[in-house]
């Protein structure tokens, strides 16, 4: 059910706001508070936007489902391989810490944040968010779709 | 004896879970059934926060850092991992509630018992 | 006769629940040996400023491997209780 032309309006205004602060949240995992988990949930919630002012049967034209899973899918296969890449010392060993990528070591106490620091972290950070938008996503889309088609075959 | 009688958020996470209990015991439709056991799910989280809080901390955070002690980061961790747990019961019992309306026709607990086929 | 046996065993559910929470230890002096060192030790030994997001990837990834499977697990299921039999049926 599509709502009225204010409401569609403000929400074309709002959503790429919304998105980027997302991405945001997600990608300054390891120096400000947030991480992967809270950054995906603020992307869905994006998306639970567009659904409610658009109608689910034209968002589902656009975003298939079949497109979610396999970012869904791709999100934990990248989660899995660096987890196996320190498998020389332990499974789920830090094996960047001390090199050149995201590797340098922040002075103790009080600083400003230095992004390139962090170790494996900040890329864990990323498959774990890809994961949650890919999921969350899914979740709203398929029980928007499954509500709305009872009111047209009654 | 441990303890002290200014235990407030304590207190307030035992309310919590008593009134979810008797929310699970003596309600019918089955939608009052689930937020019941989304309370309870909330003063879980509660509980493990306030479990590692000390006395006029910061955030466990290095970034731009005021003075002061930091409180415990582990719980926090913990609450992260039980909150995403909640979310994933809640869908999938919502899911089945949307299901038993389909075949049967109502949300009551007593009408919807005798499936058939 | 089952409401009786309903309303005993939930009040005594909930007065070892407040007997709980009176007996605990004070609140805002918890005992703490192992956050003092993972406070203490966070930014040589992962690099990361943030102490709540290394506990969460670093030293307890397991936790997070086995919640990341969790959510896998409940979309899957979501999405197999909403199948229709025949495809095009209902647009």
């Amino acid at each position: 059910m599509i709502m009225s032309k204010i409401v569609r309006t403000i929400s074309n205004l709002l959503t790429p706001l919304i998105f980027i602060f997302g991405l945001y949240i997600i990608i300054h995992g390891h120096l400000t508070p947030g991480g992967g988990f809270q950054g995906g949930a603020v992307f869905a919630s994006g998306i639970a936007l567009l659904i409610v002012a658009f109608g689910s049967y034209n968002i589902q034209k656009k975003l298939k489902e079949h497109h979610l899973s396999i970012l869904e899918s791709s999100g934990a296969l990248i989660f899995i391989g660096l987890a196996f890449g320190g498998i020389a010392t332990v499974f789920f060993y830090n094996f960047l810490v001390g090199s050149s990528f995201f590797g340098h070591i922040p002075p103790t106490g009080f600083n400003p944040g230095d992004i390139w620091t962090g170790g494996i972290i900040p890329l864990m950070n990323i498959a774990v968010g890809l994961k949650v938008i890919a999921g969350l996503s899914v979740i709203v889309l398929v029980m928007a779709l499954a509500s709305s088609k009872i009111e047209i075959e009654e | 004896m441990t303890g002290s009688i200014f235990n407030i958020p304590f207190l307030a996470v035992a309310a919590l879970v008593g009134i979810a209990l008797y929310i699970i015991i003596s309600q019918r439709n089955l939608i009052k059934l689930v937020m019941g056991i989304v309370i309870l799910e909330s003063g879980i989280n509660l509980f493990l926060v306030t479990l590692g809080y000390r006395e006029a901390g910061i955030a466990p955070i290095y970034t731009n850092a005021p003075e002061g002690v930091m409180v415990l980061p582990v719980p926090q961790a913990l609450t992260l991992t039980s909150i995403v747990i909640g979310v994933a019961i809640t869908a999938l019992m919502l899911s089945m509630i949307m299901l038993t309306y389909r075949h049967t026709g109502s949300i009551d607990s007593e009408k919807s018992r005798k499936m058939k086929g | 006769m089952r409401k009786t046996v309903a309303a005993i065993s939930l009040g005594i559910i909930i007065a070892i629940l407040i007997a709980t929470a009176l007996l605990i230890h004070p609140f805002g002096y918890p005992p703490s040996q192992m956050d003092d060192y993972i406070i203490e030790n966070t930014q040589s030994e992962t690099g990361a400023n943030n102490a709540v997001t290394s506990v969460v990837f670093d030293y307890r990834g397991f936790d997070t491997l086995g919640e990341a499977t969790i959510l896998f697990t409940a979309v899957t299921g979501v999405v197999m209780l909403f199948r229709k039999k025949k495809r095009g049926v209902a647009k």
